[in-house]
């Protein structure tokens, strides 16, 4: 078996990197992010990136680093409401944006992994979102309806979060820590994974993994996750 | 009129028995406050999961567990969680019954806008495209009359659209209107106490049946 294993995100990286490549980048707002491996990036310093990711952190962590150094280019993203590095740098024109329903964001990555080029949603028909895309239309069970024509997405590389890993690259995720993650490690040309645990091979019942190690290339386990949470909201227990 | 929390107990009364759900983000949580007895729904949260449960007791949050609205929350013994792409497979191939979302405008063919004011800082669409095209029911919570006093339920929207020919009900503080399908005009259902025809008319600019 080939060796997938890597001491730390700095070795998983290498040799992986360029200026103006795309990345793909898992989570959903701080949820589920490959937060060792941006922050190699970011050490790494490698500019004019294409971030895919449904978010874009917030100032100061999750991809909101990446932007602080303005490593990244262009974000193709569902919602970056959350960062005001973001807001301050689109606005005076340093950065492109791309907005996709985030559907259609999920779609179109799980489509590019899968080997589809485009698909037709009727998401964001007769919106902005439409305009300049093919439209066309299908019988279905309502009646003739009106589609617009998508396109998958692939990356020059893919970061993916899961919480255990086994030495084949088996891996299952979390909770809702799980989002963009799975779709994004069957898009990225090489896909490098960080989890939070490595377990022996044969440890994972072959029924509950979640993706299979042939979607990911290079692994390794980070410590001391930081995790942040964006809202914390509690409610208060009944007095007994 | 109603309150924003009778607005949501106006609301939660579409809620069936069984219906799988989507609450937006403000004003929609609220529905949740309002489940009538009774009635089994199961919460769908965008970002991964259904059978969302209540936001967790303090020292026990779990940044792995949140909503769409990246809130702390917590599971359920009916919980299940999946990606993204099988989240909108749910919302997009009409799996999921009702969505309840706000709005700043709606239309009286049923458009709506409720992602974008142009000329300022547009922080995205998140998933509201798809939940306005592919959920079976749109259901809109909003306030009837903008700050600046103006309806919000128009002739045409004048903000770029999140979907079009979509929603099927508007409940505001003055008063509720539905239509019996998409493409059907919309009518007068129920006032909101101390407002009669005449007051809603004089505040509405969108045509609905009396």
């Amino acid at each position: 078996m080939a060796n997938k294993l890597y001491p730390d995100a700095k070795a998983a990286l290498d040799g992986l990197l360029f200026d103006g490549m795309t990345i793909m980048s898992g989570g959903f707002g701080l949820c589920g992010i490959p937060e060792k491996l941006i922050a190699a990036l970011r050490d790494a310093g490698v500019k004019g990136l294409t971030v895919i990711s449904n978010n874009a952190g917030v100032d100061g962590f999750g991809l909101g680093q990446l932007l602080e150094t303005r490593q990244i280019a262009k974000m193709i993203s569902s919602y970056v409401g959350e960062n005001k590095e973001f807001e301050r740098q689109y606005l005076a024109g340093e950065l492109q944006l791309e907005f996709n329903p985030q559907g259609t964001l999920a779609e179109r990555i799980r489509a590019g992994g899968a080997g589809i080029p485009g698909f037709y949603t009727k998401t964001g028909v007769g919106t902005l979102v439409a305009e300049g895309k093919e439209h066309k239309d299908f019988a279905t069970a309502s009646g003739t309806e009106t589609y617009i024509l998508e396109t998958g997405l692939v990356a020059d590389v893919s970061i993916v979060k899961a919480w255990k890993a086994d030495p084949y690259g088996n891996l299952i995720f979390r909770k809702t820590s799980r989002n963009f993650n799975p779709m994004m490690a069957t898009a990225g040309k090489v896909t490098v994974v960080e989890v939070e645990e490595l377990v022996p091979a044969g440890t994972f019942d072959p029924d509950h993994i979640h993706t299979p190690g042939v979607f990911v290339q290079r692994l390794f386990v980070g410590r001391d996750y930081e995790k942040r949470i964006e809202q914390r909201t509690v409610r208060q227990r009944e007095p007994a | 009129m109603w309150t924003r929390d009778q607005q949501a107990a106006r609301a939660a009364k579409e809620l069936q028995d069984g219906f799988y759900v989507n609450l937006g983000i403000g004003m929609p949580t609220l529905v949740a406050n309002f489940i009538p007895e009774r009635v089994d729904v199961t919460l769908q949260s965008e970002n991964g999961m259904l059978g969302m449960g209540p936001f967790p007791f303090a020292g026990e949050e779990d940044p792995d567990l949140i909503n769409a609205g990246k809130q702390t929350i917590t599971e359920l013994d009916r919980t299940s969680y999946f990606s993204s792409a099988d989240s909108f497979a749910m919302i997009r191939g009409g799996h999921i019954d009702l969505s309840i979302l706000g709005a700043m405008e709606v239309a009286d063919n049923g458009d709506i806008a409720n992602w974008m004011i142009p000329g300022k800082m547009v922080k995205g669409m998140g998933g509201a495209m798809d939940l306005v095209a592919g959920v079976k029911k749109i259901i809109v919570l909003m306030e009837h009359n903008a700050k600046d006093g103006s309806a919000k339920f128009k002739t045409v929207c004048t903000l770029p659209l999140t979907g079009k020919g979509v929603v099927d009900m508007i409940v505001s503080d003055l008063a509720v209107l539905a239509r019996p399908a998409k493409g059907a005009p919309f009518k007068l259902i129920e006032l909101a106490p101390g407002i009669d025809l005449d007051m809603l008319k004089a505040r509405t600019e969108g045509h609905f049946e009396a």
